[in-house]
């Protein structure tokens, strides 16, 4: 388990200087193929991305250099602004919904319970299957006539909704498919932590005659919160990205209702062919996770910098 | 206290149930959407199963020859992007490990949190510029921005906890870097490399977005073929669902088969593409 997220980065940095297998330098050549293919189709594209966004530049059409002109429009753009709400509601409910739902999964994945590998099995398989192809069967899904989610609702006596196809909730809507395919992602890291905790603290709290409620309380969330914080930064990142099944299911729509920035950044880059543009949205957007991963990777720092305070 | 114990096991299966029911309940009724008529689609209360079976909701999406050949192009760009980025990122992987190049690893993070979408302006003007458009090489290229960084990621975790000592004693019976590599560092690491293609292989697969704005009428993977079938066939749904079985089915079974390797892979990078 020592390689979550930023692990990597923390242990290469406070690990000591290498020993005995010869010079440092002399790995390289296993590196030079990656840095060529990283340097062209990922770290290439994200310059000339910045580039891009300085000039005014429509596919087919002249470039001329605009300075800073792409990103002022951006501040007068009401649906781009409108997305940026869109975004960030989008990615709270798509962030906490899984984080408690995978949470509860996985303290039960953890118990003893028969058949045990069969069910976590089924319960990953909404993550790993194509997005585009769980989408369609959700918008069948959600159709306000025909649609089975409407019939179960029936059957409980809740009358029949409009789903994905109303303003007021279709977010809500595509955030119920976002996390029914991604709350298994949440309860696997989880389940990591459950897995390597100590059990003295419980035979402690045992003999001090702690309810399971209290156990939960004081050992066990303190001791998984390091796990819960990457399960928010990996859901964070992912909802801020999310495409496939919003692109799928509703284009942005209806209306502009659920066009987040990534679907505008479609719609502009793709359906205008406004490159200079659509390039100054990717680079607010690019910032924008950049910035919500660092922040959250500092919270991190904090967790475990009050766990060990705790501890103490 | 017998009684008890078995009281509580039935509770948790329950509860256990019910989270999983979600995911049960969505595949039943996803066959059950892709083997039913029209008719029966279109009944009021719904019907799970159905009197007649729809066999041809599949049989006509392997009729229609379009369809091969998606099929054909999903292969060839799945396994292009994986088998390239295995070459070049088990390596790399064996390389950031031993040097213990904290910035490296840092370039792959960042590559993760980047959206799939922002890499297409320039990588879509490029592959116009160099008249690649219209061929399945664009394709490639963009999903080598998905797999490449999964495989370095899961590479370096895996040679990090690899034992040092057998590659020294190798060096010391005079084995050079690339002999210690492949005859020592490799098979050692072969359960990685596992995880690594397994994980490159279903997120390639899945991706949409780079399919959506790359591919042409020709050079559609499957995940695109299945989306303009949306919007051209509204209303037929068993074929509609047919066919996305038949795209995600490879992905499940390989969920089924390696669920452990897939486990491993994710609590260990934590990965996803696009």
């Amino acid at each position: 388990m020592s390689t979550l997220l930023d692990e990597h980065v923390t242990t290469v940095a406070t690990a000591a200087p290498p020993k005995g297998v010869g010079r440092r330098n002399s790995y390289w050549p296993f590196v030079v193929p990656a840095v060529v293919v990283v340097g062209s189709v990922i770290v290439f594209p994200w310059v000339f991305t910045v580039w891009m966004s300085l000039h005014e530049w429509t596919v087919g059409g002249a470039r001329t250099f605009a300075g800073l002109a792409n990103y002022m429009r951006l501040g007068s753009d009401e649906r781009f602004i409108a997305s940026i709400g869109h975004t960030l509601l989008y990615t709270f409910l798509a962030v906490v919904l899984p984080l408690i739902f995978g949470t509860l999964a996985a303290l039960l994945f953890n118990a003893r319970l028969p058949l045990r590998g069969i069910l976590r099995g089924l319960f990953v398989m909404p993550m790993m299957a194509t997005p585009v192809a769980i989408a369609l069967v959700w918008t069948m899904m959600f159709h306000p006539q025909l649609g089975v989610l409407n019939y179960l609702l029936s059957l409980i006596g809740i009358g029949p909704q409009e789903w994905v196809f109303s303003p007021r909730t279709v977010i809500p809507s595509l955030v119920l498919v976002e996390t029914w395919q991604w709350t298994p992602l949440v309860m696997l890291i989880v389940l990591g932590g459950l897995a390597a905790l100590p059990t003295e603290p419980y035979e402690s709290a045992a003999i001090d005659g702690a309810s399971a409620f209290q156990r939960f309380r004081y050992i066990t969330l303190p001791m998984i919160a390091p796990f819960l914080m990457v399960a928010v930064i990996i859901r964070t990142i992912d909802a801020l990205k999310s495409f496939d099944i919003i692109y799928a299911i509703t284009q942005g729509g209806p209306g502009t209702a659920s066009e987040t920035i990534n679907l505008y950044l479609y719609s502009v880059a793709f359906a205008y062919y406004d490159i200079g543009y659509g390039s100054a949205i990717a680079v607010v957007f690019f910032a924008l996770v950049i910035a919500l991963s660092l922040l959250m990777l500092h919270l991190r720092q904090r967790t475990k910098w009050t766990e060990l305070q705790g501890g103490a | 206290m017998r009684i008890r114990r078995i009281l509580d096991t039935l509770g948790l299966w329950f509860a256990a149930l019910v989270l999983v029911s979600p995911a049960i309940l969505f595949f039943l009724w996803m066959i059950s959407l892709s083997l039913k008529f029209e008719v029966d689609n279109a009944a009021y209360p719904p019907i799970l199963i159905p009197e007649r079976f729809a066999w041809k909701n599949y049989t006509g999406v392997f009729e229609s020859n379009r369809f091969g050949l998606f099929f054909i192009n999903s292969l060839i760009v799945t396994g292009a992007a994986t088998g390239l980025a295995l070459l070049i990122g088990v390596p790399a992987g064996y390389g950031i490990a031993r040097m213990r190049a904290t910035k490296a690893a840092v370039v792959v993070l960042i590559a993760r949190m980047t959206p799939g979408l922002s890499y297409l302006i320039p990588l879509f003007l490029l592959f116009q510029w160099l008249g690649l458009m219209g061929t399945l090489v664009p394709q490639i290229i963009a999903h080598l921005v998905i797999t490449v960084p999964i495989v370095i990621w899961i590479m370096i975790g895996y040679f990090e906890t690899t034992p040092l000592e057998l590659e020294e004693a190798a060096v010391i019976d005079g084995a050079g870097r690339w002999e210690v590599f492949r005859h020592v560092a490799l098979p050692i690491a072969k359960p990685g490399i596992t995880v690594a293609f397994i994980l490159a292989v279903i997120f390639s697969w899945n991706n949409f977005v780079f399919g959506v704005v790359l591919a042409g009428r020709e050079t559609r993977t499957l995940p695109v073929a299945v989306y303009n079938m949306l919007s051209f066939e509204q209303l037929s749904w068993g074929p509609l669902a047919a066919a996305a079985i038949i795209v995600t089915l490879p992905v499940l079974v390989l969920t089924i088969v390696a669920q452990r390797q897939i486990v491993a892979g994710l609590t260990a990078g934590a990965v996803k593409g696009g």
